[in-house]
């Protein structure tokens, strides 16, 4: 029997210290890829964690699961928790972390620093590392789409949204889905209320309720699940729209059509880039043209017209002769933001702190 | 603001209450009794996926609210068992037990995620829900009726029957209830357990009164808030009331504003999140300016009983 003295214990450590040396330029073409997602919620909400498994599942799928090995942890709260489960995640040898929230930013960056050779990829993020990139997807021009829908079908002119927190992200969003709006209906109004969380079903039915007693015919949320829906059901307002994923089942009546997360391309991409060992910080963010971002079926009721007209903003989105954010643009208190012929390009996008003519909000 | 509006923001504030109500009260009865049960928030959530549960497979209600009372006083007898039977730590068992129903409802509730389910409907004649004025009195969910229903119950049970000045007894002063011959742990596990039963309906709530379907964490803290309200409403039923009102008066309140815009929207939306707060902190002041000791805790709150003969 061995004996494990101090002396070898340190033979044996040393032996071990040098192995990433070798390993590093040995294995930079791996024959697995253990790839491990960072959920704020469950894939069950019906919304944005669902499509992220969504994505995952289909990665698998193209990827054979015989190269690839994926741990899923669910209900990570935004703070120092997240971190604990980067590290964690990092420590049992994952070799790309994918951090699906804005508020996991941080953490991440700061556990992708002590864990040079862990790849980290943050959805939503806006700040990149030598390990740490960034993937996000183009969800206002699917809400140009809606908007279009909306204010096509609206009878009362006065839309709703229903918003988390006021980031650029989601204001842009707002803005996109009124500048569509007003293109066809130029007496439409979006009222927006923010319930200060990203899921909380009872608040975000109650501010569905608040909106719609107050006018509102039409709703749309940005959150992350079907309860705004559920309300319009209800009521027998106009409609509504899923975001993230197909929300019909939930609302047979009011489901218009939905914006559907579609990131089975970029985790592709992605995990295949570390298979091959050509993973390198980037920041991707497609839409509709690519496919990541996807308009689902139209409810029956939708009429003929207003399906033409919001596919023909989905294709001319598609084929770049139209821009959801193409001046001329004021914002609402009177100010042209956007001059005629100019754009807000992707640049200014996370800058933004202003809401369209006709936002209330 | 139209009386129409005025009426819809009572409706709906009525609606964000009633589950918070609901678990309070039987919180209330638990504290009464001497005991602090922390796991609400896992009461609740066990009492939404099995009442989900009941309710999407038998299609009654009815039925799912009678399995919710039943999920949740289960899992409160488990913390009763540890807590009375074994004398365990009542703040920790009772943290275990939001842990515990965490996780239980969001693996029991896994086959039920995405499955849409019916609110449950007024059982008043439509004419008499709809309209525009009765149904300020005719409009709610059943849940409601039966919540309000409740805080009669409990105040009448505590201030009028012997059994509820037993259950004081208990609380207040355990050693003498139990010298005189009364069953100190017997009447806390019929209150730990009422208390169990009036999480989960108040759970139920949820999927059956404010939003038709099941998540992981449907609850969304509102145990946490409840568990706040029975200190907020000096363990007194009405006062109970009228605190998970206002609770939800200022919550409704802040979305009914924030949609209207114009004046409103100069309030900033973080003066309205910590109104429940400021509001909790004023009246526990006001509480400890009253030096007659009628608005304080049971005084055997959160102390294990072990009988030494």
């Amino acid at each position: 029997m061995t004996k494990f003295t101090r002396r070898t214990m340190l033979k044996i450590g040393g032996a071990a210290a040098t192995l990433p040396l070798i390993g590093s330029r040995a294995f930079a073409q791996k024959d697995k890829v253990r790839a491990a997602f960072v959920l704020i919620g469950t894939p069950d909400d019906n919304g944005w964690n669902f499509g992220h498994d969504q994505g995952r599942l289909a990665m698998i799928e193209a990827i054979g699961a015989d190269k690839v090995e994926t741990t899923v942890v669910t209900n990570v709260a935004e703070g120092p928790d997240s971190e604990r489960v980067f590290r964690e995640l990092a420590q049992q040898g994952h070799d790309i972390i994918y951090a699906t929230s804005f508020g996991f930013g941080d953490y991440a960056h700061k556990v992708a620093k002590q864990f040079p050779e862990v790849k980290f990829e943050w959805a939503t993020g806006n700040s990149t590392a030598p390990n740490l990139s960034l993937y996000n997807a183009k969800f206002h021009e699917g809400r140009a789409v809606i908007g279009t829908v909306a204010g096509m079908m609206t009878k009362t002119n006065i839309g709703a949204y229903i918003g988390s927190f006021p980031i650029p992200e989601v204001r842009m969003g707002i803005n996109a889905f009124q500048i569509a709006a007003r293109k066809v209906n130029p007496d439409f109004v979006t009222k927006v209320v923010y319930v200060d969380s990203w899921f909380d079903p009872a608040k975000e039915a109650d501010a569905a309720r608040a909106l719609i007693d107050q006018g509102v015919d039409v709703i749309t949320q940005h959150t992350d699940g079907p309860a705004a829906l559920q309300v319009a059901e209800e009521r027998g307002i106009v409609g509504g729209f899923g975001q993230g994923a197909d929300m019909s089942a939930f609302a047979p009546n009011a489901h218009l059509t939905a914006i559907i997360d579609n990131w089975a391309p970029h985790y592709t991409k992605s995990v295949q880039s570390v298979l091959d060992g050509t993973w390198a910080e980037s920041s991707v963010w497609d839409g509709i043209a690519s496919g990541e971002v996807m308009i689902g079926d139209y409810n029956a009721k939708v009429p003929a017209d207003v399906v033409a007209a919001a596919d023909a903003v989905k294709n001319a989105i598609a084929d770049g002769s139209l821009h959801p954010f193409a001046g001329p643009i004021s914002d609402n208190q009177g100010t042209v933001r956007v001059e005629e012929g100019d754009i807000i390009d992707d640049g200014e996008f996370w800058g933004v702190d202003w809401y369209a003519e006709g936002v209330e909000a | 603001m139209s009386v129409e509006l005025m009426i819809a923001i009572f409706i709906t504030l009525v609606g964000a209450s009633t589950p918070i109500l609901l678990a309070a009260l039987g919180e209330l009865v638990v504290e009464k009794s001497g005991v602090l049960n922390l796991g609400v928030e896992g009461m609740m959530l066990t009492g939404a996926v099995v009442g989900f549960a009941v309710t999407y497979n038998t299609g009654s209600p009815w039925l799912g609210i009678l399995a919710a009372g039943f999920a949740g006083a289960a899992a409160s007898l488990i913390f009763g068992f540890l807590t009375l039977s074994l004398s365990s730590n009542q703040v920790a068992t009772g943290l275990a037990l939001t842990i515990f129903g965490t996780g239980f409802s969001a693996l029991f509730g896994q086959p039920y995620t995405g499955k849409p389910l019916q609110l449950f409907k007024s059982i008043f004649p439509v004419e008499l829900a709809t309209h525009p004025f009765l149904k300020v009195i005719f409009g709610y969910s059943p849940l409601v009726y039966f919540s309000l229903f409740m805080v009669f119950a409990v105040w009448w049970f505590l201030q009028k029957t012997r059994a509820g000045l037993i259950l004081r007894a208990v609380g207040e002063s355990d050693l003498s209830a139990h010298s005189i011959g009364y069953s100190v742990i017997g009447v806390r596990y019929a209150a730990v357990a009422f208390g169990g039963a009036m999480a989960g309906i108040g759970g139920v709530c949820f999927p059956l009164l404010l939003t038709p379907q099941w998540v992981e964490r449907l609850t969304s803290g509102r145990g946490w808030i409840a568990l706040a309200l029975v200190v907020f409403a000096a363990w007194r039923p009405f006062r109970l009331l009228a605190g998970a009102y206002l609770f939800g008066l200022i919550a409704t309140m802040e979305l009914y504003a924030k949609a209207a815009g114009g004046p409103f929207r100069i309030i900033p939306s973080e003066v309205w999140a910590s109104l429940p707060y400021l509001a909790t902190i004023l009246v526990l002041v006001l509480i400890s300016l009253r030096r007659d000791g009628s608005a304080s805790a049971p005084a055997c709150l959160g102390r294990p009983f072990v009988p030494s003969n």
